[in-house]
């Protein structure tokens, strides 16, 4: 296994010295798991949908692996000084993939069908007072107040640019083009053999010359995460995306001739993994009680073997990867004896509580053993109590949990992805997607509004900082893991990664060495 | 003249419990917890109020549950499964796709398992006792007690990963530009793992019953008459022993056959099989209502039908079966 950053290093000076001669042709196969419900990316979000459909379809912007900004649809933006004006210039000479030119007025039609239909573009474009198209190259997005993060919401899946000579005027979710997805990205769709395949191939009318290098993509549905790995193993595919073999086989793969893994291109999402501790009822309600947990779990151990040494043990809301983080935050480290004296201080009577696993696979269930196990050291009974993804979200929704794993995605800004967990306005029965412990600091509640709102990044980080160290001290949940998914990989698929959401864009810039 | 009338009274007790089932499957599927909507927009990893209300709305799931059930029923009486709204696709349209492939795979390891396993059953009980029995037996319980996906993955890791012989997944090599023959030969190869696979628990099973069915036949009078007037054992064996052992074979096959359509999903799912029972198990961890109730029902026709044809073949076989005394 070559390692990761051996190889960035190797493609950045390549890159520098201009020596590298990128190929065109050949043909790659990926897995993507599971089958996505459909690509039209502006009606679904899920994972495997932005996967592939974050090849056909563009946002105005991309982000690197460090989270700035890169153009995309957009050549280049201004922001105000005051925050209160974005303005975008669009590549010329871009045409969607049925030959129909692409215009601002495509990205003003996008604005009000994702209000429509996607809840994170509507959270972020609550901010946002107006959009107008000066003309047929320029976008103008004036804002309501200034909103930091708002730079951080132009990605494909986040704001996916949709074709309005298609959708406008028409029953969006019934729309017959859904079928066979029409965008301006570097591949365009071919055919969805249901249950076997998705094929995408090269837009030749691409509007950077010479992008992309492969000719065709073949995303290949293998529901059966031992029949993934024998699909690597055997060559049929050549790339593994973050969580498509269960974690005992990573190191076996990686570990063979000409293959390469990396755990980049995740930083924009920044999977958090934690345990909602239900802080409404039970001993879960006592915040000595979530304290203990704390120091219970040998977060360490779940990291090494569980995640085979993968990922990064938190120590807040906040993870490292994200804008804004702070390590300077009350720590707990693996302690049994001081969980013993808090439970005793609090006088746990030995009610029993229900640990909620993910239904994600076998790793997931591990974890939810390993977590009983340094419970149960320290006198905490537990019931494991599980639940298919139907269940889970349903008894999560309903708060029906005393202990539920769960993670959640980031976007690269605190405002974007953590405080939706934090604040009382997100306590809402019926989403798994908020602030479901119950968790009510009202002090915290205005900080969380006011560092949204604050142009001053220094000011934004002192504001964040107070905020992760209060929070961090209450103990609303029981961080566990910044999760990292390495995509594994053949060696001579270069350049597959290059931004903050890997492969969900990373095929434009990729090329097959022959 | 008795089978048609059967076959007729067969075809309205047949629709009665088709639409039993489907009301049942109906309430039994909206017992489960979680709904479409908000698997959905689970996936999505935010989701709002409005998101969630907006889809049940879209799925209709927004009415009382006695007004989907009438619109279902409704749907269904005019032969209309309805539409998978997580898909984008009529339900119709979605099995119609995952239904060649699915029939390809079970009728070919229905056969095989049919034919080799009565064939095999047939030469144990004509060398019971012997090394041959032994052998026969012996494999059939191997086969028999081997769970069904261990026994897919070792026949993945040997032929597949170790030997290079045969493709381990898929129901035909990706993107090879294909047609014709060749298209047949290449999904041929594919075939083989996952249809032996799938077909060597019910060979074992075939392959015993046949066996003791034969041994028991062979101690009737009626045998032991042929065999005085001096007929060929070969002959006795093929015409009068096989033939009434085979009742039970029959039986079994029928149920077998009811399988066809849903009974596949292990298979499918460690073969990337792109099958109706993958379907069916995606789905319903999905809560895709129409869908699972859309191959609940066609699984459902299946049996019924397959039933009936297990009857005909009974009467084929044994005339006496069906007469009036």
């Amino acid at each position: 296994m070559k390692h990761l950053k051996m190889t960035t290093f190797l493609v950045a000076a390549m890159l520098a010295t201009g020596a590298a001669a990128q190929q065109d042709g050949g043909r790659l196969d990926l897995i993507v798991q599971p089958e996505p419900p459909g690509l039209m990316l502006g009606l679904v979000q899920n994972g495997p949908t932005q996967m592939v459909a974050g090849q056909i379809y563009e946002g105005l912007l991309r982000y690197n692996t460090d989270l700035e900004p890169q153009p995309s649809l957009a050549k280049s933006w201004e922001i105000a000084e005051d925050g209160m004006t974005y303005t975008f210039h669009l590549n010329e000479g871009v045409t969607w993939h049925d030959g129909a030119p692409f215009s601002s007025a495509d990205v003003v039609f996008t604005t009000k069908f994702l209000q429509d239909n996607h809840a994170r573009f509507r959270a972020a474009f609550s901010h946002v007072e107006s959009v107008e198209a000066p003309d047929a190259n320029t976008v103008v997005i004036k804002m309501k107040e200034p909103y930091g993060p708002f730079i951080n919401a132009f990605e494909a899946g986040s704001m996916p640019i949709v074709p309005a000579h298609i959708y406008e005027g028409t029953d969006y979710a019934t729309n017959e083009m859904n079928a066979t997805p029409i965008g301006t990205g570097p591949y365009k769709f071919v055919e969805w053999s249901k249950g076997s395949y998705i094929h995408l191939t090269k837009n030749e009318d691409y509007y950077i010359d010479g992008l992309p290098h492969i000719d065709d993509l073949y995303y290949r549905v293998v529901p059966d995460a031992a029949s993934r790995a024998v699909a690597f193993e055997t060559g049929e595919v050549s790339v593994l995306p973050g969580g498509a073999v269960e974690n005992w086989d990573v190191k076996r793969l990686t570990e063979m001739d000409g293959v390469c893994s990396t755990s980049q291109g995740w930083e924009f999402f920044a999977p958090h993994a934690w345990m909602w501790l239900n802080n409404r009822e039970g001993p879960t309600s006592d915040k000595r009680f979530r304290q203990a947990v704390m120091y219970a779990l040998d977060r360490e151990f779940v990291k090494d073997v569980v995640w085979n040494g993968f990922g990064t043990v938190p120590t807040g809301p906040v993870s490292s990867k994200t804008n804004f983080y702070t390590d300077d935050v009350p720590q707990y480290p693996h302690d049994p004896d001081k969980a013993k004296e808090l439970l005793a201080e609090m006088g746990y009577d030995g009610t029993p509580v229900r640990v909620l696993p993910l239904p994600y696979g076998e790793t997931w269930q591990r974890w939810a053993e390993a977590v009983k196990q340094n419970l149960e050291e320290v006198g905490i009974k537990v019931d494991i109590d599980s639940a298919d993804v139907a269940g889970w979200n349903e008894k999560t929704a309903n708060w029906d949990y005393d202990m539920a794993f769960t993670y959640l995605y980031q976007y690269g800004d605190p405002a974007l992805g953590v405080a939706r967990n934090y604040t009382a306005d997100q306590i809402k029965k019926g989403s798994p997607w908020n602030n479901v412990e119950g968790y009510e600091n009202p002090e915290l509640d205005k900080k969380w509004a006011a560092a949204a709102i604050e142009p001053d990044n220094a000011k934004r980080q002192e504001m964040y900082t107070e905020i992760q160290q209060q929070i961090v001290e209450d103990v609303p949940v029981a961080w566990l893991l910044e999760i990292e998914f390495p995509t594994i990989y053949r060696c001579n698929v270069k350049n597959l990664i290059t931004t903050g959401i890997g492969l969900n864009d990373g095929l434009r810039d990729a090329w097959i060495e022959q | 003249m008795a089978i048609a009338g059967t076959i007729l009274g067969r075809l309205l007790k047949a629709a009665l419990t088709l639409f039993a089932i489907a009301v049942l499957n109906f309430f039994l599927i909206h017992a489960a917890p979680g709904d479409p909507a908000a698997v959905l927009a689970g996936e999505a990893g935010a989701a709002d109020e409005q998101m969630i209300a907006d889809l049940r709305a879209q799925f209709g799931l927004d009415q009382p549950l006695y007004v989907q059930l009438y619109r279902y029923v409704g749907n269904i009486l005019t032969l209309d499964l309805g539409y998978s709204f997580r898909q984008g696709a009529p339900v119709l349209d979605l099995i119609l796709e995952r239904l060649p492939a699915t029939l390809i795979l079970t009728l070919t390891a229905f056969w095989i398992s049919l034919l080799a396993g009565v064939a095999l059953g047939v030469a144990a009980s004509a060398r019971v006792g012997k090394f041959t029995d032994s052998l026969i037996t012996g494999t059939a319980l191997l086969f028999y007690a081997t769970p069904l996906y261990w026994a897919a993955l070792m026949a993945v890791l040997v032929f597949s990963v170790q030997l290079g012989w045969l493709p381990g997944f898929g129901y035909e090599t990706v993107g090879s530009g294909y047609g014709g023959f060749d298209r047949a030969i290449d999904i041929l190869k594919h075939l083989i793992l996952p249809a032996l696979t799938l077909g060597l628990f019910f060979m074992a099973v075939y392959m015993r019953m046949t066996r003791a069915s034969m041994l028991e036949v062979a101690q009737q009078d009626f045998v032991k008459t042929a065999r005085a007037k001096g007929l060929a054992p070969s002959v006795i064996r093929r015409r009068h022993i096989l033939r009434n052992a085979l009742l039970p074979v029959v039986t079994l096959a029928g149920l077998q056959a009811g399988q066809l359509v849903g009974g596949a999903v292990l298979t499918e799912t460690v073969f990337a099989w792109p099958g109706i029972g993958r379907l069916m198990f995606e789905s319903l961890a999905a809560r895709d209502y129409n869908t699972i109730l859309g191959v609940f029902l066609v699984s459902a026709l299946m049996v019924i039908i397959f039933n009936i044809i297990t009857d005909i073949v009974y009467r084929l076989i044994d005339p006496r079966i069906g007469q009036k005394a």
